[in-house]
């Protein structure tokens, strides 16, 4: 956060709470990540271990209901690619 | 609404008693308390009033002191008004709960008798519990009689609760020598207590219509503003303080001031006390006084916002102050009273010098003629005699 | 081997997700996934008392929250008190017609570290008192937020930053307290320990746990990869693992009465829960016997009870 955002001490809350919830989503922890899950559609049975197992709940099911990270967030651990029933998703090196 | 007759009713009890009642009286939501002597009158008193139905709220019989001040966070930022007491160990236990309380601005009323500090383990009266409490960011009142410590319960749910103010507050009394005595004490009607409290109305509190999120980790970005922030409202409370105790003078008749002085004028010395041996120090005056000699009292009921102005006014003219701490800083200056008053004068072009006198510790009584003897050890100082390092009022050799 | 649910059940658990992307956990972090899956349980009709530790660092760093319900944190060792507070206050003021008669549930949340250890007085004082709230600590086995430090919920043999392997130790010394069997001590009416593995089995048990009138107290077994010196894409197999080798059995105890949630044929080798991890590596057979023979012993000792209920 760059300094001439933060507020000052007038500008605080009451007792510095946080009024909106869930704007963690702010931090967009992908960044993190060395490692993307790569889904592939020809192995996949659509069954949501990976969404149901994701500690970042970052994986979301599309309109033809296959599974997708969101990138924005998705830390790259790997859980998704290991508990895979079919093993169709693989973790693909991050290219900088 | 129209100014209600004040009704009253003078009643011989004892003052944990009528602090209890204060508390029904104020209507608390939610008491979290566990016993400790001399505290317990209090608490019993209380559960007391849940058990027969004369109170609707919830006794929360918690396991420790840790626990108590941890519950009455929970419960006041659930919304509901809180009180609590303790005492000495018991308010050491709560000391990292206190700082939370106040830092996440949660309007707890405790009431505190006064109790030296362990060890070895006494159960009886100084200030030194309290004093290891003085920054944590309560208000802190000291009071000196009964009637002072039922009215001060209603004047800290007031200010508490005051949307400008928002902080906890702390009622000090001394332990056994004003908490287990019966004094005649004039209560407040139910409806005069309903006209200067009403109910409380949480600012933000845990409710599932407004998910809010309390006590965040303040990054180093943040840390110093919060503090600042909490400096500044508590040094600012004390225009709510002041203007809550004007009102009560309206309401039943007593007026009450961060600062109290008695006979001050034409006094060359002023002694100062804090607490319940301010009325014996008062005695003390007036026999010197008759005597003929210069000297007068000050005392201090507003310890925490630190009343600067009002000290500096009450002390200008002395030539010498003898502050009578309650409680010995060992190893340091000598007593912390001492300690601060000393700070609040040493930048001012005209101030008394200052002898500090450590008294009453540990359960140690303080007569009349030893207030008398500090007032003359005080007076001689002012005739010329050098300035002696802080003394331990009764020490054995 | 995954629970025996169908296969499309993952959809089965409840959509809306109250604990927010962008929190700060580690790569794999188990707490996090229960927490995730507590309020996916429990919904928005819930308030946290957070423990100081892993799961309130990584959640509140200010300016931003993973907070989608009210929650406080007030310290460390009173999570339980706080709880017990926010319960007693709710209570008090939908008595007393201030707020709508709506009864939330309250959650206190704390770490192995926070329960076992320094929360411990205060968890038996809100069970004692019979708070109707739920207690749920989350058991990653060390104190992970100040940099792996054992607790008393570390495992025997296992290597820490405060009981480290060396030439004269093996790791940690003595056995991991029951916390559950504390929880039945006290005669709650629910008691169950679960896994971030078995989330059906997790949800199912925060459910009852809500359920009931008075305490419930919960013990959700959650790897910690950087603790553990575990690849982060073992987290749950892991959580699986230390349930199918015996480590972490999976019961319930409703009024006393002990049940096994997952019920297994046979025993996993152990070596397979302890190899892949780094706090272990250091284990010699003799010692890797002596873990064997407790854990046995302690998994029979369930056992025991779950049949003794059916007899």
């Amino acid at each position: 956060m760059s300094e001439s955002r933060l507020p000052g001490w007038k500008d605080l809350t009451l007792g510095l709470a946080i009024l909106e919830p869930m704007s963690a989503r702010n931090n967009l922890t992908g960044s993190w990540r060395s490692e993307r899950p790569v889904w592939d559609h020809t192995k996949c049975i659509k069954c949501g271990v990976c969404q149901m197992y994701c500690p970042e709940a970052c994986i979301s099911q599309d309109a033809d209901g296959y599974f997708q990270a969101d990138m924005d967030y998705c830390k790259g651990c790997g859980i998704c690619s290991r508990e895979c029933w079919t093993q169709c998703i693989t973790m693909q090196q991050e290219e900088v | 609404m129209a100014k209600a007759a004040p009704q009253s009713l003078r009643k011989g009890i004892e003052v944990s008693i009528s602090m209890a009642e204060a508390a029904m009286q104020a209507n608390v939501d939610v008491v979290a308390a566990y016993p400790i002597t001399p505290q317990t009158h209090i608490v019993e008193h209380l559960s007391e009033l849940v058990a027969d139905g004369r109170l609707d709220a919830e006794f929360v019989p918690v396991e420790s002191e840790h626990s108590a001040m941890s519950a009455c966070c929970g419960s006041s930022a659930s919304g509901a008004r809180t009180y609590t007491a303790t005492s000495s160990q018991g308010l050491a236990l709560m000391h990292e709960i206190l700082y939370i309380a106040s830092a996440l601005r949660l309007p707890i009323v405790m009431a505190v008798a006064n109790r030296a500090l362990s060890g070895p383990i006494s159960i009886w009266n100084d200030h030194g519990d309290i004093m290891a409490e003085r920054d944590t960011g309560w208000i802190q009142v000291f009071v000196e009689n009964g009637q002072e410590a039922y009215d001060m319960t209603f004047h800290a749910f007031r200010v508490a609760e005051d949307h400008g103010v928002l902080l906890p507050y702390m009622i000090n009394f001394d332990g056994f020598i004003l908490s287990h005595v019966i004094e005649p004490i004039v209560y407040w009607s139910q409806e005069l207590v309903d006209q200067y409290i009403g109910l409380y109305e949480p600012m933000l509190r845990l409710d599932t219509k407004n998910p809010i999120t309390m006590g965040p980790v303040g990054i180093p970005d943040i840390y110093l503003e919060t503090r600042k922030a909490h400096d500044f409202v508590l040094r600012e409370s004390k225009a709510t303080i002041v203007k809550a105790w004007d009102e009560m003078e309206k309401l039943v008749g007593r007026r009450y001031r961060p600062i109290e002085t008695y006979k001050t004028d034409g006094a060359r010395i002023l002694l100062l006390t804090m607490g319940g041996v301010s009325e014996t120090a008062m005695t003390a005056v007036d026999a010197l006084r008759e005597a003929g000699l210069p000297v007068g009292l000050v005392r201090i009921r507003l310890w925490r916002p630190f009343p600067f102005e009002e000290l500096y006014e009450a002390v200008k003219d002395c030539e010498v102050l003898g502050v009578v701490d309650r409680c010995l800083s060992t190893g340091g200056p000598g007593g912390p009273v001492a300690s601060e008053i000393k700070g609040a004068l040493y930048h001012k072009d005209k101030r008394p010098k200052v002898v500090e006198f450590i008294a009453g510790i540990g359960g140690r009584d303080v007569r009349v003629e030893d207030f008398q003897d500090m007032a003359k050890k005080t007076l001689s100082v002012a005739d010329g005699a050098p300035l002696p390092p802080f003394e331990l009022v009764g020490v054995r050799e | 081997m995954i629970e025996p649910f169908n296969v499309y059940a993952a959809r089965l658990l409840p959509s809306q997700e109250l604990f927010a992307q962008g929190h700060r956990a580690c790569q794999g972090c188990g707490p996090a996934l229960a927490l995730r899956y507590l309020l996916k349980a429990l919904g928005p009709e819930t308030i946290v008392a957070n423990a100081t530790g892993c799961m309130e660092i990584i959640s509140s760093s200010w300016p931003e929250t993973a907070w989608g319900v009210p929650w406080i944190h007030v310290a460390f060792e009173n999570a339980a008190a706080v709880a017990s507070g926010v319960e007693a206050g709710s209570k008090a003021l939908r008595r007393k017609g201030r707020i709508p008669d709506k009864k939330p549930t309250v959650v206190a949340i704390a770490g192995d570290g926070g329960t076992f250890d320094i929360g411990l007085q205060a968890l038996s004082g809100a069970l004692e008192r019979g708070h109707d709230f739920i207690y749920l600590c989350y058991d990653n086995e060390a104190y992970m937020n100040t940099g792996i430090q054992r607790s008393s919920g570390t495992p025997f043999g296992a290597a820490t930053t405060t009981s480290p392997a060396g030439s004269k130790s093996f790791g940690q010394k003595t056995w991991k307290k029951d916390l559950a069997a504390i929880g039945v001590a006290h005669h709650i009416p629910y008691v169950a320990t679960a896994s971030i593995a078995y989330p059906f089995d997790f949800v199912e048990k925060v459910k009852k746990a809500a359920a009931v009138e008075g305490p419930a107290l919960i013990h959700v077994f959650a790897p910690c990869p950087t603790g553990w010196r575990t690849p982060s894409n073992l987290t749950v197999r892991l959580a699986r693992l230390a349930v199918q080798t015996g480590m972490f059995p999976l019961y319930e105890v409703e009024n006393g009465k002990y049940h096994m949630s997952v019920d297994l044929p046979f025993l996993k080798p152990l070596d397979d829960y302890l190899k892949p991890q780094g706090r272990y590596r250091h284990l010699t057979k003799d010692v890797i016997a002596v873990l064997k023979k407790g854990i046995d012993q302690r998994y029979n000792e369930i056992l025991e009870k779950c049949e003794a209920n059916h007899e």
